[in-house]
């Protein structure tokens, strides 16, 4: 992963004093709230229903055995024991106090983390495939771009005061897609052209939200030199043009879609024409020298892995065949896997880990993968490189630690927002919704039988769980002052990405449980071979879920 | 309230700055130096030939660079106007004023100029600052400094970091 120099070091050094300083100014009442809050949210620090929540960033996902035992000892000393990994592949703190914030920003520099621009309306964490590296899909490493991409966006002079927040997210793999592009601010997939040179395609103005869109496709093809210059170009139009009149309307899709992607593309061009020749344009140099940041760990060669003894254990012990089936993932080096870690325990909100288990994950990337971990969007986390006769190790040393929930893809593996419980801008809890789930559907031989499933909650209209990508989605709502739940089918975030569609009136909480078995009810009798269920639904259409869900009483 | 100026140093202030007119044609301009909003200018500017080094132009984050004439460019002073400091459109503006149209003379920021906005302001090319009457100026120097590099293309220095990075 990527290493700071003494230039990168100095600047987050000079980031924890400015912070430091404008703390100062606003607890002696030098600096109104007004004025301190984009200061405080571009340092990661909101202030939520009970206290301050601090948002790290997690560059791309990537994390090191010393930043985690780091993150640790921080929920230790300025927290109650626990951090939240986020669906963007952040991590939070849900109850640092405001003047320690200083400080603990100052610990995190120490191990070359930061809360920048984790908030607020500017350029936010880049995220990519949690896969990325290990991958046989990939045509390249996306991880080099997303760091240079980091870099240009960090301090940015001209966009710190965008009209609204923005996200860029990268996908290196033609077939498919675990960084959900399609719903991003910008998303760029990385191809080879007709000629073989390597690039970009740029897609604008995806997000979700209330208004839920997928990104449109702006140029096929930019070469890799001139990603930086590009994004600014694309960052220009947004800043000048982007509606600053009403929150709601802000994002960059809204401008895209007013203005129809073919215009927009325009503007680009005609912005990018003047400036894609100037010092701003990348170097091969500069590609190269990030690059030597990624390059593959010491491996060992296929003959050195007795992966004999692995088929064995997988065949023997049906527990650790399934573990593997689940929550194992190919790896483009032979002899190895990148494994998940799953963090949707029943009984703990999804993403939740306590500082015991932060190190005990410093401890386990440190002996079976290199000393480096990753962080999904789904909120969990990866190994990326663990050699497969440590496996059956592996698995017994996690199961006590609780990450070897055998369920990842399936419908208990949700993605959840943390809600009413801890989020001031919620309608409605959603994590007592994603237990009240996972304890109605704990039988994995159905959760196998089901399949693959995203199932995605969120506890309002700002989508922080995703419900729009979800196959099935739940939206928490507000009902003359109490809490309702909308649920949509069909949404899906790769490669081939769609909004879903909102089902008919919300329910009661009490109600979910019912309302989702009566739903993969209807796909369990209407599957036709092994279809998935978003096949069945894009064949069948709503309707039978609806007549099923509504009849009678639910 | 003195210019802050981009070194630290601080001069007097002795531009007016005249409000945005809905009648710009019919706008007065007094005696004495004054910022006139750009409309007013592209109005009048016949009339104010003879008055350049007392005129400067003034544009609102909603006007278009790329409006100024070639004649605009050689005028003493350009400002850009911050309506709340969270509008961030006058770095574009600024940078568009430097770097695109090339204009070498004082640029300032006027409007809601706060201490925490000054460092970028001055990355895009604004070299004179009129802060918010209640900003504190030892605060406002120290801001000027704030990072010791910056990794992109500015005004202030057109190579991004990796094109100066130490090997
Ligand atoms: S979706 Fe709404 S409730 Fe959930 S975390 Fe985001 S803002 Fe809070």
């Amino acid at each position: 992963m990527y290493r700071y120099d003494e230039t990168d070091r100095q600047i987050i050094m000079d980031r924890v004093a400015q912070f430091r300083g404008q703390t100062d100014r606003f607890l002696s009442g030098d600096l109104p709230e007004a004025e301190f809050l984009p200061l405080r949210l571009q340092n990661g620090l909101y202030v939520q229903r009970f206290a301050p929540m601090l948002r790290i960033c997690i560059p791309y996902g990537m994390l090191s055995s010393p930043q985690l035992r780091r993150l640790a000892r921080i929920s230790r000393d300025y927290d109650k024991g626990y951090a939240h990994f986020t669906t963007r592949q952040n991590v939070q703190f849900n109850w640092p106090k405001l003047e320690d914030v200083p400080d603990i920003l100052a610990e995190l520099a120490e191990v070359e983390m930061h809360g920048v621009q984790t908030s607020g309306n500017c350029i936010r964490n880049t995220t990519t495939d949690q896969f990325a590296g290990v991958t046989d899909e990939e045509i390249v490493d996306p991880r080099p771009y997303c760091e240079i991409i980091r870099q240009w966006s960090t301090f940015h002079p001209e966009f710190a005061f965008l009209p609204r927040k923005f996200k860029i997210a990268v996908n290196a793999c033609p077939d498919s897609d675990r960084a959900a592009i399609q719903v991003h601010d910008i998303g760029l997939q990385m191809i080879r052209n007709d000629a073989g040179e390597l690039g970009f395609q740029v897609r604008v103005g995806g997000g979700l939200g209330r208004t839920p869109l997928i990104g449109s496709v702006i140029r096929e093809f930019l070469p890799e030199l001139d990603l930086l210059t590009y994004l600014d170009a694309i960052l220009r139009v947004y800043n000048r043009y982007g509606r600053r009149d009403n929150k709601y309307k802000a994002r960059i899709k809204i401008l895209v879609k007013a203005l129809g992607p073919e215009a927009f593309a325009e503007k680009v061009e005609a912005e990018w024409a003047h400036i894609k020749d100037s010092p701003a344009r990348l170097t091969e140099a500069e590609i190269d020298r990030i690059k030597v940041h990624f390059s593959s760990p010491a491996y060992l060669t296929v003959e050195q892995i007795d992966t004999a003894a692995f088929e064995k254990a997988r065949e023997e012990n049906t527990f650790f065949g399934n573990w593997v089936n689940r929550n194992v993932t190919e790896h483009r080096v032979p002899g190895y896997a990148a494994v998940t870690l799953t963090l949707k325990k029943l009984g703990v909100p999804p993403g939740d880990v306590t500082d015991k288990q932060l190190d005990a994950l410093a401890s386990l990337c440190e002996q079976y993968s290199f000393g480096e971990l990753r962080v999904t969007h789904e909120q969990n986390v990866v190994l990326a490189d663990v050699r497969k006769d440590q496996l059956f190790d592996l698995w017994t040393a996690i199961k006590p630690l609780g990450f070897a929930t055998p369920n990842l893809g399936t419908l208990t593996d949700m993605i959840c927002c943390p809600g009413g419980d801890y989020c001031s801008l919620a309608n409605a809890k959603s994590i007592p919704v994603a237990e009240a789930l996972q304890a109605r559907f704990d039988d994995l031989d159905y959760l196998y039988d089901l399949g693959p499933i995203d199932l995605n909650i969120s506890g309002c209209m700002n989508a922080c769980g995703h419900h729009h990508v979800g196959n099935i989605g739940v939206l928490g709502v507000d009902k003359k002052g109490e809490e309702w739940y909308q649920v949509s089918l069909g949404g899906a975030s790769g490669q081939d990405a769609d909004i879903g569609k909102i089902l008919g009136p919300s329910f009661a909480r009490e109600q979910m449980p019912e309302v989702i078995d009566r739903i993969l009810q209807t796909y369990v009798d209407q599957r036709q071979g092994d279809e998935t269920f978003l096949d069945t639904y894009r064949r069948i259409g709503i309707n039978p879920f609806k007549e099923r869900v509504y009849a009678s009483a639910s | 309230m003195p210019l802050l100026l981009d070194s630290g140093q601080q001069t007097e202030d002795l531009w007016v700055v005249l409000p945005r007119s809905d009648t710009p044609a019919d706008q007065t301009i007094p005696d004495g130096k004054v910022l006139i909003h750009l409309a007013s200018w592209e109005a009048q500017r016949d009339e104010l030939k003879d008055r350049a080094s007392e005129i400067g132009v003034w544009l609102d984050s909603d006007d278009e660079p790329e409006r100024l004439a070639t004649e605009a460019l050689s005028l003493p002073v350009l400002a850009v106007n911050f309506p709340v400091f969270s509008d961030g459109r006058g770095y574009s503006i600024a940078r568009l004023i430097r770097e695109r149209l090339g204009y070498t003379g004082d640029l300032l920021a006027i409007g809601d100029v706060l201490v925490d906005q000054l460092f970028y302001m001055k990355r895009c090319g604004i070299n004179q600052f009129r802060l918010r009457s209640d900003q504190k100026t030892d605060a406002a120097v120290a801001a000027l400094s704030t990072f010791s590099d910056s990794y992109q293309s500015s005004v202030e220095q057109p190579l991004p970091l990796f094109r100066r990075r130490p090997a």
